[in-house]
């Protein structure tokens, strides 16, 4: 096991507009790609989110080494329970997971 | 071909002044700069103003329109003064005037303006022309009615209609990220799907580059597809910078949906030219029923927000069970003396050092220094959040974990400690309306600015 964010080079989370949330880990080598698509459980990031996992769109590119997970905000952004008005600091929760 | 020089990625975010020079004496067919984004919340929206200031922006502008000048070519701008609200091109076009005065220039401005009456969206909505996206809320009249502000997002064809005028600067409100940048390229006969998807590339200026700071790039569109090259020397586009970009702020890394069609870029290639070029072929765009997006902000709520910080090591430890007492009480009283239900209002105490950002999603414990109390009530009217806010100072200030112990007290940053947020914005439309002419949205002007 190790945390997901010591394998990769970054991981970013942004608004798509203010009702979504998108999810970017960099992975940087075919590798660790490798090892994330194999070993991250969607399910995993959307109890996380607390959120539905069947919510949750998720795009393995091997092109790019990435791996992109974009889900309805849990919370619409702007609103009075919005902790995160850019959803910056969602990215952690994935850095922070440990992954097989 | 067609050449459009992007110098930043939003008016307010700055460039360099080198790389400006330098593709100006590249001699391009276009400036494009985008002016906004919902991403900064609704708050902007909502009052119809820009989020940075009126000096950053009008220095900035400034420079750009030397830019153009020197370059004999049109600048346009999208969603001026980060909302594209009508106010918001007004703001532009007042700075453009003074600007223009300053430096003797005599100028064509066009505005196109994308607010959209209550009336008009309510018109749509009955006629059955507005669709809602996913995930988007309840729409009715009385919602509409309740927007202080409702902008439609125009496409490549608005942004058409203001260069055709012969403008030297076209100030737009609204627009997709995209359009100010595709719409030369497309009315030119370029690939369509290059236009867009290099638009797509190049809407946040050196963002898709390994220098995003530098803000300035061009880009070179052209029957099979488009080559992008970023104007400071020390910055490159990779095949990887480039392709990585369709990923940024957009939920689908391969899809973008624009007025009138979409963008798919499944099938691109992406080829480095050299070691700061990249050319891209086969992104395709699809034709769709038109359709513009619409954006609507109003208000939530009055705010009132109150800083305070524990320091003290018992109180540190015990911070989550002191600020749920905090609460209670402070609601308790709320609803007593100001005669509110509790349904009126929210009171919220974050802690931060512990969960002030991920709330309830915080999976990480650990005891810190210190401890910031953030309060925030949230009322049907700003005098309401006012006195609620009062009502949370003396607790902030001295609320004591136990009954039997002296009086603590605890640090305030400011007098006085309770801040008046003004309103609460919310986006309240996640939704498209049907356009059987795109210009029936939006409204063209043609001003004569400066001598003369």
């Amino acid at each position: 096991m190790a945390e997901l964010g010591t394998l990769v080079e970054k991981v970013r989370s942004k608004n798509a507009g203010p009702f979504w949330l998108t999810v970017d880990i960099f992975c940087g080598s075919a590798e660790a790609f490798a090892r994330v698509t194999t070993g991250l459980d969607t399910t995993r990031v959307a109890h996380l989110f607390g959120v539905e996992p069947q919510a949750m769109k998720r795009f393995d590119i091997p092109d790019l080494n990435v791996v992109k997970l974009s889900v309805p905000r849990p919370v619409v952004q702007g609103t009075r329970a919005d902790r995160d008005m850019h959803g910056a600091g969602w990215a952690v929760l994935v850095e922070e997971m440990e992954i097989a | 071909m067609t050449r459009v020089l992007i110098p930043t990625g939003a008016l307010g975010l700055g460039y360099d002044r080198a790389a400006l020079s330098r593709g100006i004496a590249n001699r391009p067919d276009i400036i494009a700069v985008d002016g906004g984004s919902t991403d900064s919340g609704p708050s902007y929206l909502g009052r119809g103003v820009s989020k940075y200031s009126r000096a950053s922006t009008k220095a900035e502008w400034r420079g750009l329109m030397q830019a153009r000048a020197e370059a004999g070519v049109p600048l346009v701008i999208g969603t001026a003064g980060t909302c594209g609200a009508d106010s918001a091109v007004d703001w532009l076009l007042e700075i453009t005037r003074e600007i223009a005065a300053e430096t003797g220039q005599t100028l064509r401005v066009a505005t196109l303006k994308s607010g959209q009456s209550a009336a008009a969206v309510k018109a749509a909505l009955a006629e059955g022309r507005i669709a809602p996206l996913f995930p988007a809320p309840e729409i009715s009249d009385a919602l509409i009615d309740a927007c202080s502000n409702i902008v439609a997002l125009a496409g490549a064809e608005q942004i058409a209609a203001a260069l055709a005028t012969g403008a030297d600067i076209v100030i737009a409100g609204r627009t997709t990220d995209t359009a100010i940048i595709a719409a030369l390229p497309l009315v030119n006969g370029d690939h369509p799907g290059a236009c867009w998807h290099g638009a797509k590339i190049g809407e946040c200026g050196a963002i898709a580059t390994t220098q995003p700071a530098t803000g300035v790039i061009q880009i070179d569109f052209d029957a099979t597809g488009f080559t992008m090259e970023p104007m400071a020397l020390t910055a490159a586009a990779t095949p990887y910078t480039v392709s990585a970009h369709m990923l940024y702020e957009n939920s689908d890394p391969f899809v973008l949906y624009e007025p009138g069609g979409h963008l798919d870029v499944t099938g691109a290639s992406y080829t480095a030219l050299d070691a700061r070029r990249v050319r891209v072929e086969g992104s395709e765009w699809i034709r769709g029923v038109y359709t513009v997006k619409l954006e609507g902000a109003r208000v939530a709520g009055y705010q009132t927000v109150a800083l305070a910080l524990l320091r003290d090591r018992r109180y540190v430890r015990h911070a989550r069970e002191w600020a749920a007492d905090v609460q209670a009480r402070v609601a308790a009283q709320i609803v007593e003396r100001m005669g509110l239900s509790p349904d009126d209002f929210t009171l919220e105490l974050r802690l931060i050092g512990m969960d002030a950002t991920l709330g309830p999603l915080e999976n990480r414990t650990t005891t810190p220094v210190e401890v910031g109390v953030l309060g925030i009530v949230t009322c049907p009217t700003e005098a309401q959040a006012a006195e609620a806010g009062k009502m949370l100072n003396p607790y902030l200030l001295h609320h004591a974990l136990t009954e039997d112990e002296p009086m603590p007290t605890f640090a305030f940053p400011f007098s006085p400690a309770e801040m008046q947020r003004g309103a609460l914005y919310e986006f309240c439309l996640n939704h498209v309306m049907r356009l059987d002419d795109p210009m029936s949205a939006f409204r063209l002007d043609v001003h004569e600015v400066g001598h003369g």
